[in-house]
């Protein structure tokens, strides 16, 4: 590598600027870019499966059990057309849970990068917040193509369907942030596997998005109403079925906005915790 | 007296081409390891439950009678259930076997440890798998036993679906171990994603065969998980024929081909 | 012009402190029970352009004081400030201003030596051409460049140590602050770590350190606390503190087992002061040859016996009663 010429003034220049440190925005956004230079050499790997993912699931879930059914669902809805907004919200629940996980018991315990960046200007606030922004991107990118596949799939009916792609997104942040408080906290991954399938996969599996949550027995209904994914799942149905109300979609907006907000603080405070040590 | 640390590793003198007795002791490593994570056990247990309370009686209801391996109209709960125990016998074991032993490979230094002392990679390698199959034998048990209460056991031939799972994730934790030791870096997970995942969803786990266009049909039938699932339901429902032991040959070779390979890129890599 | 944060005082009589430290706290919560006290009320001042030392063994409070400096840890009770700033709310722009080099290694071993101080110096909101031609020049001062482009993890533990230090000098600090920057290497490598380090002194770089091992205190510090359970035992320059609280010279004599501790009692009197350690026994004297020929002289027969000046070691010893590294 050819050897730079900076002028001793410009370097000096850039040094006093660094002084000045900017406002958390500005500071999230460069932990954000850690992260894009971290990802960088190895996005193209994660493109191939985030297509052929959503492809085939809409078509063995989709297609397949489909061609099973014969009753219960909501009138002339297809199986397809039900599930596949429900699975959109879901996989953003997966894609949330699983940004707030790995990356942060690394980076905390591995990789040892946020270690690095707290004797920077990076306060852990700002670390929080940019790793969140790097795992909501990768959240909205997989999203969007899952969105795709359901537009090619013929499975939007209303012009709201649109919407459906941000709710998913609010519905990934939902988890994104309380996971990340979580994974802050721990030396070791096994905790992860175990939010995984006592977690996840239950609310994976049991918050209408395989099948109408009338069908579950009647005292499961207000755990249903409890979990943010039941109301993700629920908007973006109704959106993509066009049988969304001005006061359901505020119900469930709002309903996702708090626990956004309730994970949001709790992630503040255990990376300030974990990061400045005051155990 | 000549030391075992000065005898070749790699030595692949016939008997211990796959491994020795001496493997065991990499298995009460493991247990000694994992005996305060009885939480991974039980989560782990209760997943493939999970997963028969929502498909089987929660979308069952949607679904009327489905055409089970014999022919005959089964329900639904009873198509999907031996499915889910062929399905989640390949998962663990493809986890533990890629994921775990990847890690361990990579960060651990634990066979760096055993390989000092009289272990060969052989050894390790069968003892790795050893412990993937304890951990699914485990599993396919609590499984079994859960649906059971649903009167999926419909047969006596059911009994044997234990063992058949536990060949089941044999021969995948064979396939995991052998792709581990040829993995670099995690992103290389994507692609054992990518060859789970079709599997996962188009062996006849949640639909028949008889969905598909013919082409389709005979490209899932030579898949592994196919033949799992076949022989887990054969004998769940009790539609029992020669053909089940074709299919479990099919998965004791797969086992021994990947065990073999992963013995002997082990020794690669550990004494390198 | 760039506006003059620090404000270099023109008057030699006033140096120019960058650092006050008065009645510093820090007292971690315990799980169960009381609370613990890592530091237990510590003074001291640390002047632009000097090498400042904390001299301790292992669980003194050195790193938890290093991380309060650092503003990584909050001040638990009495009074700090950087550059007259207050760590608890400017914790960012004090950051900007310091380079830190942690008793662990925090590097990104996934990463190629250059993205690591690539990223590090993002994290400053350094201009890339800044950095790159800074990152060159900082590699080769570390005698990295031609593992620029390696991964660090193969890297040995006396590079990635070198690594950090590089890394930690990228957004031009005022202050570099090392926690233990030599344990853990050996003694060939730190060598090169006490090498750069002497550099960056030659430099007028303001370097805080801590460590336990009283040749790197004595060969680097101006100025060195001692530190012992959370409290300072004595400050001064490494010779003050040694001509203070040791003797010119010390013996050294051990004695067979079980004979050590007769020896003792016939050595009293030699010398200004006697110290029996498990293993041998040290007398403290200006003058060791004569010591020992008066040891000789009372019928005793050490198995050996060491003539060697006095160090920081003896400081500690004689302040706390126990040796630095157990
Ligand atoms: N986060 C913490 N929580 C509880 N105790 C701590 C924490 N950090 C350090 N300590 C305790 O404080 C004492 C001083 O530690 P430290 O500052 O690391 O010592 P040194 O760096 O001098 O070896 C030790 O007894 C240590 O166990
Ligand atoms: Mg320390």
């Amino acid at each position: 590598m050819s050897t730079e010429t900076i002028s001793a003034a410009a370097s000096a220049e850039a040094t006093e600027r660094s002084r000045r440190v900017p406002g958390g925005l500005v500071l999230s956004w460069r932990q954000f870019l850690y992260w894009y230079t971290f990802f960088y050499r190895t996005w193209r790997g994660t493109v191939l499966s985030a297509i052929l993912g959503p492809v085939m699931y809409l078509t063995a879930m989709g297609v397949g059990i489909g061609t099973l059914i014969t009753h219960g669902l909501p009138d002339g809805v297809t199986y397809l057309s039900f599930i596949a907004p429900g699975v959109l919200a879901a996989m953003a629940m997966q894609n949330g849970i699983f940004e707030g996980s790995f990356t942060v018991l690394g980076s905390v315990k591995w990789a040892g990068n946020y270690w690095a960046a707290v004797n920077t200007p990076q306060r852990p606030q700002d670390i929080m917040f940019g790793t969140a922004m790097q795992g909501l991107a990768r959240t909205a990118g997989m999203s969007t193509v899952f969105f795709c596949a359901m537009v090619g799939f013929g499975t939007t009916h209303s012009p709201w369907s649109v919407l459906a792609l941000p709710v998913a997104l609010l519905t990934g942040a939902v988890f994104l942030f309380p996971m990340m408080a979580f994974s802050i906290t721990l030396d070791s991954d096994q905790p992860l596997t175990v939010v995984f399938r006592f977690v996840m996969t239950p609310l994976f599996l049991f918050s209408g998005t395989f099948f109408p949550w009338q069908q579950l027995p009647e005292w499961m209904h207000p755990i249903a109403f409890i979990t943010p994914l039941w109301h993700g799942v629920e908007l973006c149905r109704e959106l993509t079925l066009g049988t969304v109300t001005a006061t359901s979609a505020a119900i469930h907006i709002g309903y996702l906005l708090v626990a956004l907000a309730g994970g949001v603080a709790l992630a503040r405070r255990n990376f300030s915790r974990r990061l400045y040590l005051h155990r | 007296m000549t030391s075992y640390a000065l005898q070749p590793r790699v030595a692949p003198r016939l008997p211990g081409t796959f491994g020795t007795r001496r493997s065991l002791r990499l298995v009460e490593r493991n247990i000694v390891s994992y005996r305060r994570m009885w939480l991974m056990f039980l989560t782990g247990a209760l997943e493939p439950v999970f997963y028969l309370l929502s498909l089987g009686v929660g979308l069952g209801q949607l679904i009327p009678n489905v055409t089970g391996p014999g022919g005959a109209p089964v329900t639904y709960v009873h198509f999907v259930a031996p499915a889910l125990l062929a399905t989640a016998a390949m998962n663990g074991a493809m986890y533990d076997a890629t994921f775990g032993i990847f890690f361990r490979l990579k960060y651990g230094k634990v066979y760096d440890a055993v390989l000092a002392t009289p272990l060969t990679p052989p050894d390790i390698a069968l003892g790795e798998l050893t412990w993937c199959l304890m951990r699914g034998g485990f599993y396919a048990v609590a499984f079994t036993i859960v649906a059971s209460f649903f009167g999926v056991l419909a047969s006596p031939w059911a009994v044997l679906a234990i063992p058949a799972a536990l060949l089941i994730g044999l021969g995948f934790a064979g396939l995991g171990m052998a792709i581990a030791t040829y993995m670099k870096s995690w992103q290389d997970f994507e692609v054992v994603n990518l060859l789970m995942m079709p599997m996962f969803l188009f062996s006849t786990t949640f639909f028949p065969l008889g969905v598909y266009p013919r082409g389709l049909q005979l490209f899932v039938e030579i898949t592994p998980l196919y033949q799992g699932i076949e022989i887990v339901r054969g004998l769940m429902l009790g539609a029992v024929g020669p053909s089940l032991l074709l299919r479990a040959l099919y998965l004791a070779l797969m086992a021994l081909a990947g065990l073999a390979i992963a013995a002997r890129r082990f020794g690669r890599l550990l004494t390198a | 012009m760039p506006g003059n944060l620090g404000g270099v005082s023109s008057s030699p009589s006033a140096p120019d402190v960058l650092i006050r430290a008065h009645g510093l706290v820090k007292t971690f919560p315990k799980k169960h029970g009381e609370a613990f006290t890592a530091v237990a009320g510590i003074d001291f001042e640390v002047r632009r352009g000097e090498v400042f030392g904390f001299l301790g063994p292992n669980g003194a409070g050195k790193s938890t004081t290093m991380r309060m400096i650092g503003c990584v840890s909050p001040v638990g009770g009495g009074h700090l400030s950087l550059f007259g700033l207050d760590p608890n709310t400017q914790g960012p722009r004090i950051r900007a201003r310091l380079g830190v080099v942690p008793q662990e290694d925090t590097l990104d071993v996934e990463m190629r030596v250059r993205d690591n101080m690539h990223v590090y110096g993002r994290y400053f909101g350094l201009p890339r051409a800044v950095i790159r031609e800074r990152a060159a020049r900082l590699l080769d001062f570390v005698q990295l460049t031609d593992r620029a482009e390696d991964k660090v993890e193969p890297l040995s533990g006396g590079m990635k140590r070198r690594l950090t230090i590089a890394r930690a000098l990228i957004n031009d600090p005022e202050i570099l602050i090392l926690d233990e920057p030599t344990t853990g290497l050996d003694p060939q490598a730190r060598h090169v770590v006490w090498d750069r380090l002497y550099r960056l002194k030659q430099q007028g770089t303001t370097l805080i350190l801590t460590t336990h091992y009283m040749d790197e205190a004595e060969q680097l510090c101006d100025r060195l606390v001692v530190m012992d359970k959370g409290r300072i035992a004595a400050e001064g320059a490494p010779r003050e503190l040694i001509e203070r609280y040791a003797t010119r010279e010390v013996l050294e004599l051990r004695f067979p087992l079980g004979e050590q501790e007769q020896a003792a009692e016939k050595l009293a009197g030699i010398g200004e002061r006697l110290e029996p350690l498990p293993d041998r026994v040290l007398v403290y004297a200006d003058d060791g040859e004569a010591a020992l020929t008066e040891a000789h002289r009372r019928g005793l027969e050490p198995v050996t016996a060491l003539v060697r000046r006095s160090t920081l070691e003896d400081v500690f010893l004689h302040l706390t009663g126990r040796t630095l590294v157990d």
